[in-house]
């Protein structure tokens, strides 16, 4: 199976460990074998160890090590915030974000509506099994 | 003309750079006061009243017996306690989880803190059957649900509400030795129902107008399979 995400300058990538973990961030440099100058549009540009790095599917299209304003610039032509808030990864990352600041009584509703769910599909599933024998 | 009302200063002239050391000099103080201004009004000397007669305190007998040791006298404790600080989670009109005793893992309304320190709730009680009840916030979990109770007055309930009545004292008999004893019944006198009744009354209403909140606090509170209280956000 061939590898199709590479790391590569203008790669998109979540830091996933440490302090900025959950961050995205675009590679922009390779400094050696192991780290990598990193950058987002808010943070400062900064060395990371692949090892810390999730990479993505995405990819922006700049020249080694660009300014700020042309990285920018380039995250918003490849539209980084948008595809990746539609990919399943991110859409994922926001419904945990979502479950984990739920609240008791938010909690209490939503297990209120998984009954009413569970009940809904059994009864058609009853149905079914009725006009089927 | 007649001297003018004046009131004691509150906060001191002389701002404290270090503890026991102030900004200005006694020369300083002196002009700020003004004692200049009084002399000047009295003539060049501050004003002397003459002492007030002293009642004649009565001729007191030199003490028989005198201690070896010096007695130490204990410190004036002039400290007021309050009641204790709410956790910041804690306010009124939250909704509560109680932790332990009879009522544990029931949600419950939180009406206010009495002076013991010890918070006021109830279920209220047609909802989940807790009545209106004292109970330590340590045994409580503030969750960030609140129902609005603007109706509610709470005023008139104390601590001493919720005091216990005083026992009437059996005498035992030797005949009553091998009788069991007939417990009388505890029976809740009709006030303490109807406070209970007009305090949820104004609280049913505002808890009927929120979906799925009856239902809510109705329900007791159990960890699931998965839950992390440590992570779980109330």
């Amino acid at each position: 199976m061939p590898f199709k995400r590479f790391v590569e300058i203008g790669r998109v990538a979540q830091i996933n460990y440490g302090k900025e973990h959950g961050r995205l961030v675009v590679i922009v440099d390779v400094i050696d074998q192991n780290r990598a100058l990193v950058d987002a549009p808010d943070m400062v540009r900064s060395q990371v160890n692949f090892k810390r790095l999730s990479l993505t599917d995405l990819k922006v299209d700049i020249k080694r090590v660009p300014r700020k304003k042309e990285l920018i610039k380039a995250m918003e032509e490849a539209d980084v915030k948008n595809k990746w808030e539609k990919s399943s990864w991110g859409r994922k990352l926001i419904v945990q974000k979502r479950r984990a600041s739920l609240n008791d009584f938010d909690r209490f509703k939503i297990m209120l509506a998984k009954i009413k769910r569970a009940a809904t599909v059994r009864q058609e599933l009853a149905k079914l099994k009725k006009s089927a024998s | 003309m007649a001297p003018k009302q004046r009131t004691a200063r509150k906060v001191s002239q002389n701002p404290e750079l270090i503890r026991g050391i102030g900004k200005y000099s006694r020369s300083k103080m002196y002009h700020k006061r003004g004692l200049w201004a009084i002399k000047a009004k009295k003539g060049g000397v501050l004003p002397r009243h003459d002492p007030k007669p002293k009642p004649q305190a009565p001729s007191q007998k030199p003490a028989k017996f005198y201690l070896a040791d010096d007695v130490k006298k204990p410190f004036v404790n002039k400290h007021k306690p309050k009641p204790t600080k709410l956790r910041a989670s804690i306010t009124p009109r939250t909704v509560l989880i109680l932790l332990a005793g009879r009522f544990k893992g029931k949600r419950v309304v939180f009406l206010k803190q009495l002076p013991s320190g010890l918070l006021l709730v109830t279920g209220p009680f047609k909802i989940n059957g807790v009545p209106l009840r004292r109970v330590n916030q340590s045994y409580v979990i503030g969750t960030s649900t609140k129902v609005d109770v603007s109706g509610v007055n709470v005023d008139k309930f104390d601590d001493k509400y919720f005091a216990k009545e005083a026992k009437k004292k059996k005498k035992k008999e030797e005949g009553e030795f091998f009788e069991s004893e007939k417990e009388e019944k505890k029976v809740l006198p009709q006030e303490k129902k109807d406070n209970q009744k007009m305090v949820d009354s104004a609280l049913l209403k505002a808890i009927e107008s929120v979906p799925d909140l009856k239902a809510y606090i109705g329900a007791r509170f159990s960890l699931k399979q998965g839950m992390k209280p440590h992570e779980l956000v109330f």
